[in-house]
């Protein structure tokens, strides 16, 4: 075995782990304070129950061997040789020297499950049901986010032994599909009845959008699989590009209303590190810093045509993600470079041809048809049956979710403790 | 000159600034405020296990405005149109006469400093 590629991965598993309080916090800035503790609680949530889902049934369903038998379900789904991680390698590295299938493969992919649905929730914060949503996750988990990342990297009809597309570290398997969801998720549960004017706590946008850099180097860098050069590379454009689209945000806010703001900057961020997600491992520094800048300018216009709509996606979820992940995936398709890519991948720039992107723009755009439609009808029944439902009561709403779903509150300054 | 205090839900906050501008106020403060009325207090978990209590912690807005006394009953009704739900807890409204008013810049005093 190989101590130095096993003591990354296992690095790797934390940093990606830590992203999900550090969006717990990006979004519980972004709401109002009496809903403060139920954002957050949605994000911690979702850490204990994909654990839980991953662990019996979701490794399986995503890594696992394909399923065979029918050649319309082969490259569909994994099967369930590995129910409740029974039979799992332990020894990290195989004989060829790959951590596919074994315990650092388990733990490394159950963050980015993790993550995933704690993404959608900032579509509909601040009026969605606690307990449907645990039931959503499980639900979505088993039927959205394990065929997906079958397809996209366990040996499913997109990946490396399928269509070919380049997703180095999740611009379809969680940011489309996330973005996807979060259009579902908003329509079905409906506009906010009083929505904010302000976000309650900027430094909290800011020190989470931190949290989410700092973990996605393990994102990115960790997939990598390995510490080799691909790492290196994969955290370096991935530092480039959050910083580009940062500033482009920034610097287009200053052109646009006169001032540089917090939310917007934090925002920007998080645009550009999900837009190099998928082209982590196929772009130079330079290719980075043009996805960089097109996520920045992009994402920043998606977000005001979208406020324009009737869609309440509160936290801008698909606008970020949604719109973020498929640029990078385009962009994977424009700007990867084979010195960097290897296996003969050239991009647009080096070909001329547009046969990269057009593989990744529609798998990505069937990912996003998909996703939307299996969450919409996931949600649809969820809502219809009696007792569970997606919305809380407009009093509820009114008197904020933190003490009607938790009995808490995020902050108690009255003196009466 | 009288003071008008009204409490109210928190959410209406913004409806009751607009119509108190629309009826010609020139200026208001307010607060956010707990307390306990009709409505009872909130119930709220106290520790890490189940143990809860029932605290006087009902979140409402408090608003101050001074105004002329002909604006009284406009005041009165767009406070009342913007908070009224129907339901416990929809507030109250409180009014009392101001002996005087002075406007520290100029040095302004009576109805002339509202």
């Amino acid at each position: 075995m190989d101590s130095g590629h096993t003591a990354w991965m296992l690095t790797a598993s934390a940093l990606v782990f830590f992203m999900t309080p550090g969006l717990a916090f990006f979004y519980g800035g972004l709401v109002r304070v009496k809903s403060l503790v139920n954002t957050i609680m949605l994000s911690f949530m979702t850490i204990c129950v994909v654990t839980i889902v991953w662990t019996l049934w979701g490794y399986s369903l995503a890594y696992g061997p394909n399923v065979t038998g029918s050649p319309l379900i082969e490259g569909f789904i994994g099967n369930l040789s590995v129910l409740g991680l029974e039979g799992i390698r332990w020894e990290p590295l195989d004989s060829e020297g790959s951590f596919g299938g074994g315990g650092v493969d388990v733990l490394f992919q159950m963050m980015f499950a993790i993550i995933t649905p704690a993404l959608i929730t900032g579509a509909f914060v601040e009026r969605f049901k606690f307990s449907t949503y645990l039931i959503f996750t499980i639900i979505w988990i088993t039927v959205v986010y394990a065929p997906v990342a079958h397809w996209v990297w366990g040996g499913g009809w997109i990946g490396a032994d399928g269509a070919g597309a380049l997703d180095f570290a999740g611009g379809i398997v969680i940011h489309i599909t996330a973005g996807a969801a979060a259009v579902a998720a908003a329509l079905l549960v409906g506009k906010r009845t009083n929505p904010g004017l302000q976000p309650n706590n900027v430094p909290y946008v800011i020190l989470g959008a931190a949290i989410l850099w700092f973990g996605w180097f393990g994102f990115n860098g960790g997939s990598a699989l390995l510490a080799d050069g691909y790492a290196v590379n994969a955290m370096l454009v991935t530092q480039i590009s959050a910083a580009t689209a940062a500033t482009t945000w920034g610097l287009i806010g200053l052109f646009t209303t006169g001032k540089i703001s917090g939310v917007g900057v934090a925002t920007g961020a998080i645009a550009g590190l999900a837009a190099v997600t998928p082209a982590a491992g196929s772009v130079n520094p330079l290719g980075a810093l043009a996805i960089g800048l097109g996520a920045g300018a992009i994402c920043y216009f998606a977000v005001e045509l979208i406020h324009r709509t009737n869609l309440d996606d509160a936290l801008d979820v698909f606008a970020v993600h949604g719109i973020g992940g498929l640029w990078g995936c385009i962009a994977a398709g424009i700007f990867a470079v084979e010195s960097i890519a290897g296996d003969g991948i050239k991009g647009l720039i080096q070909t001329g041809s547009f046969e990269q992107v057009w593989i990744q723009a529609y798998t990505a755009i069937t990912v996003l048809i998909y996703t939307f439609v299996i969450t919409y009808v996931i949600l649809f029944v969820l809502d219809k049956i009696p007792g569970l439902g997606l919305r809380v009561s407009e009093s509820s709403e009114n008197q904020g979710l933190d003490l009607v779903e938790h009995g808490e509150q995020a902050e108690v300054n009255d003196g009466a403790n | 000159m009288i003071k008008i205090e009204a409490i109210f839900r928190p959410e209406r906050v913004n409806a009751v600034t607009d119509s108190l501008v629309a009826a010609g106020v020139t200026g208001f403060h307010y607060q956010n405020i707990t307390g306990q009325g009709q409505q009872q207090g909130v119930e709220v978990i106290t520790g890490r296990g189940s143990q809860t209590a029932t605290r006087s912690a009902v979140s409402k807005t408090l608003l101050v405005t001074i105004v002329s006394n002909d604006k009284k009953d406009k005041v009165v009704d767009a406070i009342i149109s913007s908070t009224r739900t129907g339901g416990i807890g929809d507030g109250k409204i409180f009014i009392s006469e101001v002996s005087d008013i002075i406007r520290v810049r100029t040095g302004e005093t009576g109805e002339e400093a509202i």
